[in-house]
């Protein structure tokens, strides 16, 4: 199969950002042992489930919520979880997702020690009235610092930038992405700015008080990123992720693939391949009632459920036509008895939103924009 | 059997919400026919619906015992009709069902068109007219100002008009009395052969089908056998009875009286509207004059939105047929729709009826094509087609001419909104006869299209003068017209449910509108489509709808798929809701919405 992954959320952050939709919640104490110790009980359910046919860990990733407000030593408590749990391939990638604070950074070395072989930095902008729109609690001057600390300290590093911001033209924005590359990481995380329902910029567009660009600049932004990043070496590899060739997230990638993964941790979801079947998991996303459920049954899943072939089919769809590399049909057709019509295919083919070269099934970059519209077309 | 000096006949002629159905309830409650516990508001109208729009759509009758001023107890039999002009000939049926009529109108907002339609129609057929101002406790009563306006505009006195408030109960025995001393009593011969009007007939779970009759001569006893002189059946009379307006029973009817019968009659669609009703055995010699069979002008399709619900609508519809069979339906294919049924209706009122009963108590989801009105076609080879469809329209080469319906149109409206009434009118093709002024208020009379009516004529009518302007209309006759089958074609091909037939000139603005309005309807797809509007093979209007330019998730791992595949499945779902027309996706509201002018 493509691989064994864990996610670990830590769904704790110091303030929460506008435009995130994310699992994360803002508490004033934090009592981090108790929490590494429920993960590592949930991360001993799960192992249990699999019984004696534990698969080769590949991939380990800290997300959040903001993980790098832990401290090295419960990172290193939850590897060894991993380690006792599940056997490790040689060149287990282990990221961990920081903050470009300060008080963040000076743990980078801990981190590392901790075995943490990976960094993405939240970096978001790169100029200090976006970073304050954003929400973020970093300035300029602080992300650089923590970057270049980073780079230091890891082998591999990336960096996320959210862009398509209100009243940014393609030329500003072409101006701070060469800024970006130019520090010259491995690997880019480039995120169009979208509003999320029940995030505080939802409400602040909905009263006005600022816009995003419309469809015809923010496709022109979009492509304007395909464009400086592929000819800076690092091209898109999905929707918004570029890497040096090699340098992709193995851990994303197994996402994408719709491989076999295990969510631990508040709001955490797992795919897990169980005697030839295939379950989603998902954890009760309040921390405070996801740890009651932890210490009372050993693990928080509110949801632990079989998936139907057909419905794994299409999250495997959706998922995998999001990478530029595509899909196998005849791999996809093999594991799931189905397959998106030939007369669909040729239909997207004939628009140029799609190519098939008698093995694989492709997105063009085209057809990237208009994604969603694309999938819904194949499933339908 | 009641003795005819003791009887009065007599029915509520008003405009909507002028109180009709309210003064009906205080009449039921003064004489005593219900108790106070047993009222419930508008008592006459049993249909959800009825209440809902406060219109009444089937009649209904009620016998109230009063005992007047002078020591007597009369026999008042209250009709209450349809006050719709889509009901035109069932309420000329009640009407013809008595000797009397009051005429209700609103003490603040005078006389409407529907009021006068309605009142003429009594006056022509020699009923005695009695006005009553209603509402006159509220602050905007002009009773004065009112009473003038009936004198002027309808001709009849109204010096002794009764001043009465039907919601609070104020001078309800006035009319009471009103109805005694000044409406005639009925004349009728009881040794002569049986003479009945059939007023109207409707289906009861229990009883079976319910027939109201008045009689003029003879009797009716149970146990009778009867003939229904039109349609020629003949039937055992089971039960006799009449409403209070609960129902009571009885063994007979006799001159003057209105009441119900039931006869083992299967189906409502047996009995006829103004049919007279004779003995079998000793007929009578001529029959009442007056009858018609019921005449359906205007047709539509009505498709189910879900394909599966077709055999639900057919028995939807057969059953809806069992109560009111002054509708027709037939099967109908569209490629565009699918299976549905052609349906005929008697005005636009009775469509939107039909189609919200449907939906409502069958619980089905519609799509209702363009209404259309019927056309007769005269071919080259002399031969002449009644045309209910569009898409049946023959080859414009084997066409000599085709002629569409007009109507007579009176428009009420006050002086302010009287321009934008005529503008209108003659947007609609309509030719002015008349335009005449009752104080602040203008009576102006148009002939018009049919076709330009069905549409959305009453909405923009209600637009344009904000809802002040009230309009009846009779159907006239038949003229030629300049008369084009426009197509809609959408992504190049033909959409048939959309297909009208509209006036030469007219065509160009319609299909430019139809146009606009689809491009807003439709959704965008991956690829542009082109939406034209065309007569033949020759483009008269032209929208595109551009491509999806971006749709694409920034952000997707492996939390989000869960979400993401749930929100593809809702799409898929909603996707259902739309009609496949080639490559194009189509809402079912467009097909409805494309058909609605924003202006003329």
């Amino acid at each position: 199969m493509t691989g064994f992954g864990l996610y670990i959320h830590w769904p704790f952050c110091a303030a929460k950002c506008p435009y995130c939709d994310f699992n994360s919640h803002v508490r004033p104490v934090i009592d981090e042992t108790g929490w590494c110790d429920a993960i590592r009980t949930e991360m001993a359910h799960v192992a249990a489930l699999q019984g004696d046919a534990r698969p080769v860990v590949e991939t380990i990733f800290f997300g959040g919520g903001t993980p790098s407000l832990t401290h090295g030593v419960s990172i290193a408590k939850i590897l060894e979880q991993a380690r006792r749990l599940w056997p490790w391939a040689n060149d287990v990638e282990i990221t961990l997702e920081a903050n470009p604070a300060s008080a963040d950074a000076s743990r980078f070395a801990d981190y590392r020690a901790a075995g943490i072989n990976r960094i993405s930095l939240g970096i978001q902008a790169l100029n200090d009235a976006d970073l304050k729109f954003l929400g973020r609690l970093h300035n300029l001057a602080e992300a650089k610092a923590a970057l270049a600390l980073a780079q230091k300290t890891f082998d591999r590093v990336s960096l996320d930038l959210i862009y398509a911001r209100p009243n940014q033209s393609v030329a500003a924005w072409k101006n701070e992405l060469a800024e970006a590359l130019a520090f010259d990481t491995s690997h880019l995380s480039l995120y169009q700015l979208t509003i999320e329902e029940k995030t505080r910029f939802a409400t602040l567009y909905r009263e006005g008080k600022f816009a995003i660009p419309d469809e015809d600049l923010a496709a022109a932004l979009y492509e304007a990123t395909q464009e400086i990043t592929a000819a800076a070496g690092l091209p898109a590899y999905e929707v918004s992720n570029h890497a040096r060739p090699g340098e992709e997230a193995r851990h994303n990638l197994l996402y994408w693939r719709y491989g076999a993964y295990a969510g631990f941790g508040p709001g955490a979801h797992g795919r897990l391949e169980l005697g030839g079947k295939r379950f989603a998991s998902a954890c009760e996303r309040v921390p405070e009632r996801w740890r009651e459920r932890v210490a009372r049954d050993g693990h928080g899943f509110v949801e632990w459920n079989e998936i139907a072939p057909a419905d794994a089919a299409r999250e495997h769809l959706l998922m995998n036509l999001r990478l530029v590399e595509g899909l196998d049909l005849g791999d996809y057709e093999k594991r799931w008895g189905t397959a998106p019509s030939p007369a669909r295919i040729a239909d997207l083919t004939s628009s140029g939103l799609v190519a098939f070269d008698g093995t694989r099934l492709r997105v063009t970059p085209a057809g990237m924009l208009v994604l969603n519209a694309v999938i819904a077309a194949l499933i339908d | 059997m009641t003795d005819l000096a003791h009887i009065r006949n007599f029915s509520i002629v008003a405009h909507i919400d002028h109180g009709k159905s309210t003064l009906a309830d205080r009449l039921i409650q003064f004489t005593g026919g219900l108790t106070t516990r047993e009222m419930k508001d508008q008592v006459l109208d049993n249909m959800e619906i009825e209440r809902e729009r406060g219109i009444t759509i089937k009649a209904q009758t009620v016998r109230l015992e009063y005992k007047a001023k002078n020591g007597e107890t009369y026999t008042l039999n209250l009709m209450d009709t349809p006050g719709h002009v889509d009901f035109a000939y069932e309420v000329s049926r009640c009407l013809a069902a008595c000797e009397g009529a009051l005429l209700v109108v609103d003490a603040s907002q005078g006389v409407e068109a529907q009021t006068l339609a309605n009142v003429y129609q009594a006056i022509d057929m020699n009923l005695e007219i009695v006005p009553v101002l209603n509402k006159v406790d509220l602050p905007a009563a002009e009773p004065d100002r009112v009473k003038q306006q009936i004198e002027d505009v309808i001709g009849i006195d109204a010096s002794d008009a009764i001043a009465i408030s039907a919601k609070t109960g104020l001078n309800i025995e006035a009319v009471l009395e009103g109805v005694v001393t000044r409406l005639p009593a009925p004349k009728g011969k009881i040794g002569a052969p049986l003479k009945a009007l059939l007023i109207d007939s409707w289906y009861d779970a229990y009883l079976g089908v319910v027939v109201l009759v008045r009689v003029i001569d003879g009797e009716l006893n149970k146990g009778q056998k009867i003939r229904m002189m039109a349609s020629g059946a003949a039937y055992q009379v089971e039960r006799v009875g009449y409403f209070t307006p609960k129902q009571v029973l009885t063994d007979n009817l006799g001159p003057g009286e209105v009441g119900f019968i039931t006869a083992q009659i299967k189906e409502v669609a047996d009995t006829h509207i103004g049919d007279t009703i004779t003995d079998d055995k000793k007929p009578a010699d001529e029959a009442l004059p007056g009858f018609k069979p019921a005449q359906q002008v205007v047709f539509c399709g009505l498709f189910p939105v879900d394909a599966a619900q077709f055999e639900d609508l057919r028995s939807a519809l057969s059953r809806l047929h069992l109560n009111d069979a002054s509708f027709t339906y037939e099967m109908e294919t569209s490629a565009a729709l699918g299976f549905g049924f052609r349906c005929g209706f008697l005005g636009l009122l009775h469509l939107e009826i039909i189609e919200e009963r449907l939906e409502r108590e069958f619980n089905l989801e519609l799509i209702a094509t363009a209404p259309s009105v019927i056309y007769r076609i005269h071919m080259t080879d002399g031969e002449v087609i009644e045309l209910h469809n569009p898409a049946d329209m023959p080859e414009v080469t084997k066409i000599e001419k085709i002629e569409e319906p007009w109507i007579r149109a009176t428009v009420m409206v006050p002086d302010d909104y009287l321009g934008a009434v005529l503008k209108l009118c003659q947007d609609r093709r309509g030719e002015q006869i008349e335009l005449t002024y009752a104080g602040n208020r203008a009576m102006v009379i148009y002939r018009l299209p049919l076709n330009e009516v069905v549409f959305d004529f009453y909405d923009r009518l209600k637009s344009v003068s904000r809802g002040y302007a009230s309009f009846d209309y009779h159907l006239e006759g038949y003229h030629e017209g300049d008369l084009v089958k426009m197509s809609i074609l959408v992504n190049e091909e033909p959409v048939d449910a959309l297909s009208m037939i509209v006036n030469r000139q007219r065509a160009e603005s319609r299909g430019r509108g139809m146009c606009e309005k689809l491009k807003d309807l439709i959704p965008r797809h991956l690829f542009k489509i082109p939406i034209q509007a065309a007569i033949g093979g020759k483009v008269i209007a032209r929208e595109t709808i551009s491509a999806l330019r971006k749709d694409v998730t920034a952000k997707c791992y492996g939390g989000d798929i869960t979400r993401k595949r749930k929100l593809l499945d809702k799409q898929k779902e909603g996707k259902k809701k739309m009609r496949q027309f080639g490559k194009v996706d189509i809402p079912q509201e467009a097909f409805i919405a494309a058909l609605k002018m924003d202006q003329d």
